[in-house]
């Protein structure tokens, strides 16, 4: 496994290029530059393009009016901001999506590591289970939700009928808006599940098995293992997939458009589905960039938060 | 370890038990889309099918154009696949080896483009490829995931892992900077620009924002759109939507068969340490 980063860069190798004459060196310099310009060139252009631009552009849009074909019509400085802050709609999106992140994410990672920690063993037949676990990871978010509508389905869906079979009534997963966000919650825990298995377990595949040995010499049991050396010594994965599934969770939109399209009574409705129907429904970019804004910054300051508190518990090696 | 502690019959049962959970959504996808529509319609639901029935997938084809948008997904998929490969290697390789004014600068820009939330460029994006009449076209669905700061980022960490006396060698041979990266480090860095395209296949295959804003044309439609047409129109037979997502589902899971591995390596050299 490739531990570190390698900052230093060639500074040392090419140093040691033989040295012809100053002139040829000169040109050679020149030549390196021009390359590493031509290298360069379609990543720098594509990004300008495609995100340094738009960047700059969402912060102008969101102080406009535009019509439906996007064109700029009125200058109204900070109102989309005021608006949104002041809409009750917009409060509800952000208290949805923050409530959408506690409920997958803490519960996603809790179950993918008590799988990574079971699959990694010794046990004949292993890697078959480590391709289970990680099937998920091919299922796009389309043909995922497609499934999980049938098993959804109110009267014929088989989890109502599971719930029948222990004399359970049947729940409207999808309509009721008591259990529409868990439904969907629940769905996405599964979907995202193989990636988070995957980057917990080749976290604990990192770790040397001597440290299991002497764990073991000490009389340590599975538990006590798990608890007091595993995930201590895998805290730079847990925070990685942490990171990563948050902002993940933050960007949730295909399941909800095919399940639920924000509702029932708008109990489904996060902050990028919101972001959706004004841009893209009725055609306001000058608000829709405005909220993409405000979550660009919410996602920015819980990310930093992250940095800033967790990454003090994890330890690199 | 844990196996000398715990009965090992024991965690057989408890790993079978979350693979039947994990799975039990797909098998019965598999199932159903082989039923009849008799059969996919009756309560108690039926677990699986009397026979083998094809007509589903036949009536699939018929219905939606599914080919059609499996290869639009196909190009799409592949072009920005290939794309990135080479945008990001020759990015990386200047990153990695070649000596400019800016370097340390313009590598931070590209670490933090990474951190720009596509939401937020996607509605001004939606309006560059609307300006420029790329809406329903390959291009449009393309062009802006060509480059990739998370694939030159990872190349250029395996870049700098190669043994750097190869390339001290193929300088005193009077190799170029070009013959050098082309011969040399490509051929090298196999490894670590597969785990690129499988990851960047699989993301963009799965993609489902960006072509519902840019296709409104149905020939121009990817597998995930189109998959939730077959919804809307036959949202009574089940076992024919469910057909359709198992031949949308085949390629993504021949893929991760062939890429788990290389996969796993990738993410764990490229992202844990970052």
């Amino acid at each position: 496994m490739e531990k570190d980063l390698i900052i230093q860069p060639a500074l040392k190798r090419t140093t040691l290029l033989p040295a012809f004459s100053t002139r040829s060196m000169r040109t050679n310099r020149w030549l390196e530059r021009i390359l590493a310009f031509v290298f360069l060139a379609p990543s720098l252009l594509l990004f300008s393009i495609f995100l340094f631009y738009p960047l700059i552009k969402s912060v102008y849009l969101s102080m406009n009016l535009t019509d439906p074909r996007g064109r700029v019509v009125q200058y109204v400085g900070l109102r989309n901001f005021t608006d949104l802050l002041t809409s009750e709609l917009f409060y509800k999106s952000i208290t949805v999506t923050l409530s959408f992140i506690l409920l997958t994410v803490p519960t996603g990672i809790i179950l993918s590591l008590i799988l990574a920690w079971l699959a990694h063993t010794r046990l004949r037949g292993v890697q078959l289970f480590r391709f289970v676990f990680s099937l998920p990871m091919a299922i796009s978010v389309g043909t995922g939700s497609i499934i999980w509508m049938v098993l959804y389905h109110p009267t014929l869906g088989t989890l109502n009928y599971f719930l029948s079979l222990l004399h359970i009534a049947p729940i409207n997963w999808l309509s009721d808006p008591n259990w529409a966000l868990l439904s969907i919650a629940l769905m996405t825990v599964w979907m995202n599940l193989g990636f988070q298995f995957i980057v917990l377990l080749s976290g604990m595949q990192g770790v040397s098995e001597d440290i299991y040995d002497s764990a073991q010499i000490d009389g340590a049991g599975p538990l006590r293992t798990f608890f007091n050396l595993t995930i201590p010594l895998i805290t730079p994965s847990i925070f990685f997939v942490t990171v990563v599934s948050m902002i993940g969770a933050f960007q949730a939109f295909g399941q909800i458009n095919i399940l639920t399209k924000g509702g029932p009574m708008n109990s489904t409705n996060v902050m990028v589905f919101n972001i959706y129907q004004d841009a893209f429904v009725n055609y306001r970019f000058g608000t829709g960039s405005a909220q993409a804004l405000l979550l660009f910054f919410i996602v920015l300051i819980l990310t930093l938060i992250q940095f800033k508190v967790l990454e003090k518990k994890v330890h690199y090696q | 370890m844990i196996m000398n502690r715990m009965n090992k019959g024991l965690l057989y049962l408890v790993l079978l038990i979350a693979s039947c959970l994990i799975l039990f959504p797909l098998l019965y996808t598999l199932s159903s889309s082989f039923m009849t529509n008799g059969e996919s319609a009756t309560y108690p639901p039926r677990m699986l099918p009397s026979h083998l029935n094809w007509d589903n997938y036949m009536s699939v084809i018929q219905t939606i154009p599914v080919l059609r948008f499996i290869g639009n997904s196909f190009i799409v998929s592949t072009l920005i696949m290939l794309g990135q490969i080479v945008t990001a290697s020759t990015a990386a390789y200047a990153f990695a080896f070649l000596r400019f004014p800016g370097k340390t600068f313009l590598f931070a820009l590209f670490l933090a483009t990474m951190m720009i939330p596509w939401e937020v460029i996607m509605i001004p994006n939606y309006l560059t490829i609307k300006n420029w009449n790329l809406l329903d076209s390959y291009t449009g669905l393309i062009i802006p995931f060509v480059a990739s700061a998370f694939g030159t980022f990872l190349l250029r960490q395996s870049f700098l892992q190669l043994p750097g006396e190869l390339f001290e060698a193929a300088r005193i041979d009077g190799c170029g900077h070009v013959r050098i990266f082309l011969s040399l480090v490509l051929p090298l860095s196999t490894p670590a620009i597969a785990t690129l395209g499988v990851y960047s296949f699989l993301n963009h295959w799965n993609m489902y924002l960006w072509p519902l804003l840019i296709t409104n044309k149905e020939e121009m439609r990817t597998v995930q759109i189109g998959i939730s047409m077959l919804q809307f129109e036959e949202m009574t037979s089940w076992n024919l939507v469910l057909a359709g997502v198992v031949t949308v589902m085949i390629p993504s899971l021949l893929l991760l068969v062939l890429g788990l591995k290389p996969l796993v390596r990738g993410i764990t050299a490229g992202a844990l340490k970052g």
